[in-house]
């Protein structure tokens, strides 16, 4: 087959050469479209949410008046070290939201790990597909439709309720309880902590397993001691995604639950107080701020 | 990347992915304020395409088909959620978006202030004579004498109850109010800051000494002691409806079985026949709300828009609104029809009683000015900031 060498003195030839001769500018223009997307539309976003939050709205009109000033955030933040210096309605938002996304983390991390576990070191290469793809098939359908179908079995006249007939329990209803939502969240998100965890513990060498053993290490010992450890990163990436994912969520408190987490009252504000939505917007920020400072701790980021 | 940036970034992304959730991001312009240009005196060839923002139920094939018909104009409809979405979509891209408007009282005077909505002719509308009395020049929809939009549909949010659990049939709306309800976890309740006017109206009636005279007027005392009784309201309710099909689903299920409704959620409840129910007006009286077709003032098909206004007022049009809406038609030449359709039935619809629609408190825009002179009045955005703290389960 005969290449086909561009002409000397070509376009092509000329600007390949010049590529070459200058990787900084390559690099550059490779780097220049992805990087535009981020800073325009993901950081300007960002401060433009920001600015948001200092300016006003006309209560009648509900439309935005742009005068600068804190009143947003005495609003927001007028409470002392009781209420993490949060006003009490936006503590007991921020309280519920946070303590969910920590119930729904470590429920997801304890149902997780036994599957990746097995998935990763005990079951067979047919098997482990055949776990996987049980494990993946669910993120392929709507998340609404996987909310609904919670929603379908855990109210009135579903499943659940027939469930807790037959054990004599009569007078409960999960009906929009916090209980409800929490279930909800572990299904919901589960897939996105095996995931993780499964990379993890599959890429412990077993040389390592064999070493430990052969030291004389006992499995509880060597579970303990070599794989857990190892499986620490995988863990913490996990948690990240159920935390935050759960944090961001408003739909479950909406079709499932009660009440208001972040993304509702954000959502419920957005429409009637914009500038008063995105000051609330910045509580989630500083949590996740937070916890990935925590997470980046246990070297997760290495992980991802 | 070094370690910071790239924990930066990630941060950044997923603090996106929760906001980004909640909403789609737009900001809204500065307040316009006053009306732009006079009324149109005339309506010219339509533009042979229609856009409405509409309550659920407002727009059903079997009266806008005829419309397309006979004017050519196509028409899509984008149902708002709640009057506060309604005003928010009547915004979006300054108001290009969207003709018109079946707007409720707390979302006309919002559009009306914010120069969002044009000034009408009703000379135009030959019906508008035969609107009844009290619709002609209501304070929703007209302010110093101009008039923005034609009145469509009023009716009150009564209390709707399922007969077979609920004895002895409720006469006050202290039955979704006590803490001691026996339906505590079955109760339910509009999702929406407006709903406070109920609890208000409940005070009026049962705690005469808190001096409220109107539910909508309300001192931070009077609201205060509101969002009390929704407080503990809170604890009695299982589920919230916001959308009105989730109440349907929530009596259809047994999981709701009294709470406040509007009659078009009482008509499909009956409809889908899974459950008996009833409505009562208790005697403390009942919120309700008079809807208002309105023009936005940036209308891209403003004959089209015309045309509505002019039909939805028809006689004709709006019997068959109320009969399968089952709110009552502004214009009182639907009654003689919708009484003989209905019969006995037509009685709820009190078509054409201004002394009954009096009686309601409809739905309006709480503002600071509290219309007596004084200015101690909690507006909307108190109000909103009032009901999370309920939903915050305070």
């Amino acid at each position: 087959m005969a290449t086909t060498e561009a002409p000397r003195g070509s376009i092509r030839r000329r600007s390949s050469s010049f590529f070459f001769r200058h990787p900084k500018t390559r690099r550059g223009l490779t780097l220049a479209a992805p990087l535009t997307w981020m800073l325009v539309v993901y950081l300007a976003s960002l401060l433009l949410l920001l600015a948001n939050a200092f300016w006003r709205v006309d209560s009648l009109t509900s439309s935005v008046v742009r005068d600068w000033g804190w009143r947003n955030f005495d609003t927001v933040f007028s409470g002392n070290w009781r209420t993490a210096f949060l006003e009490r309605t936006y503590y007991l938002i921020s309280l519920h939201t946070v303590v969910m996304a920590a119930l729904v983390t470590i429920a997801d991390i304890v149902f997780a790990f036994p599957i990746a576990f097995f998935a990763a070191r005990v079951a067979s290469p047919r098997a482990r597909s055949a776990i996987m793809i049980a494990v993946v098939i669910p993120l392929w359908a709507n998340y609404l439709v996987r909310v609904f179908a919670w929603k379908a079995m855990l109210e009135g006249g579903g499943p659940a309720e027939a469930f807790l007939h037959a054990i004599g329990l009569t007078d409960v209803s999960l009906t929009g309880t916090t209980l409800a939502m929490w279930f909800t969240y572990c299904y919901l998100w589960l897939p996105y902590a095996i995931l993780p965890i499964y990379a993890s513990l599959e890429r412990v060498p077993d040389s390592l397993i064999d070493a430990s053993g052969d030291l004389g290490a006992h499995t509880g010992t060597t579970f303990r001691r070599v794989v857990l450890p190892l499986a620490i990163p995988g863990i913490v990436a996990g948690s990240i995604f159920t935390f935050s994912l759960t944090l961001g969520d408003y739909i479950v408190p909406q079709l499932v639950g009660k009440g208001s987490f972040f993304g509702n009252a954000i959502s419920s504000l957005y429409v009637s107080n914009p500038p008063l939505a995105a000051t609330i917007a910045l509580l989630p920020l500083i949590v996740v701020f937070v916890y990935l400072a925590l997470a980046r701790r246990t070297g997760a980021f290495e992980a991802l | 990347m070094t370690k910071a940036v790239r924990l930066l970034s990630l941060a950044a992304v997923m603090g996106l992915v929760a906001i980004a959730c909640s909403n789609n991001s737009s900001t809204s312009t500065s307040a316009g304020g006053g009306t732009s240009g006079g009324a149109p005196a005339s309506i010219g060839p339509g533009e042979g395409h229609l856009s409405l923002v509409a309550w659920a139920g407002y727009t059903e094939d079997s009266w806008v088909k005829p419309f397309e018909q006979d004017t050519g104009c196509k028409v899509d409809v984008k149902y708002g959620t709640d009057s506060a979405d309604m005003v928010n979509l009547m915004t979006q891209g300054g108001g290009t978006l969207y003709d018109g408007v079946s707007a409720s009282g707390d979302a006309s005077n919002r559009l009306i202030a914010g120069g969002d909505v044009a000034p009408i002719d009703i000379s135009m509308f030959p019906e508008y004579a035969n609107v009844m009395p009290s619709l002609q020049n209501p304070a929703h929809n007209t302010v110093n004498g101009v008039h923005y939009g034609v009145p469509y549909m009023w009716g009150p949010n009564f209390l709707l109850y399922n007969t077979d659990v609920v004895k002895p049939a409720p006469d006050s709306w202290g039955s979704v109010f006590d803490a001691n309800s026996p339906y505590a976890g079955k109760v339910t309740a509009y999702n929406s800051p407006i709903y406070i006017a109920d609890a208000a109206l409940y005070l009026k009636a049962t705690q005469p000494d808190l001096g409220i005279t109107d539910p909508y007027e309300l001192t931070s005392d009077q609201l205060d002691a509101a969002v009390n009784l929704l407080k503990t309201q809170y604890g009695l309710i299982g589920k919230y409806w916001g959308v009105y099909t989730d109440e349907i689903k929530g009596f259809d299920s047994g999981d709701m079985v009294i709470g406040t409704a509007w009659p078009v959620n009482q008509q499909y409840i009956e409809l889908d026949n899974k459950v008996p129910v009833e409505s009562v007006v208790p005697k403390e009286g009942v919120t309700g709300w008079a809807d208002t077709w309105m023009m936005s003032s940036h209308a891209p098909d403003p004959n089209c828009m015309m045309m509505w206004m002019q039909y939805t007022l028809q006689p004709d049009v709006q019997t068959q609104v109320a009969e399968f809406y089952g709110a009552t038609p502004s214009n009182t030449k639907s009654c003689p029809q919708l009484n003989k359709d209905l019969g006995k039935a037509a009685d709820i619809y009190h078509c054409g009683d201004d002394a009954y629609l009096a009686s309601i408190a409809l739905w309006k825009t709480p503002q600071a000015d509290c219309g007596n002179g004084s200015s101690d009045c909690m507006d909307y955005s108190a109000w909103t900031e009032k009901w999370l703290e309920i939903q915050s389960g305070a």
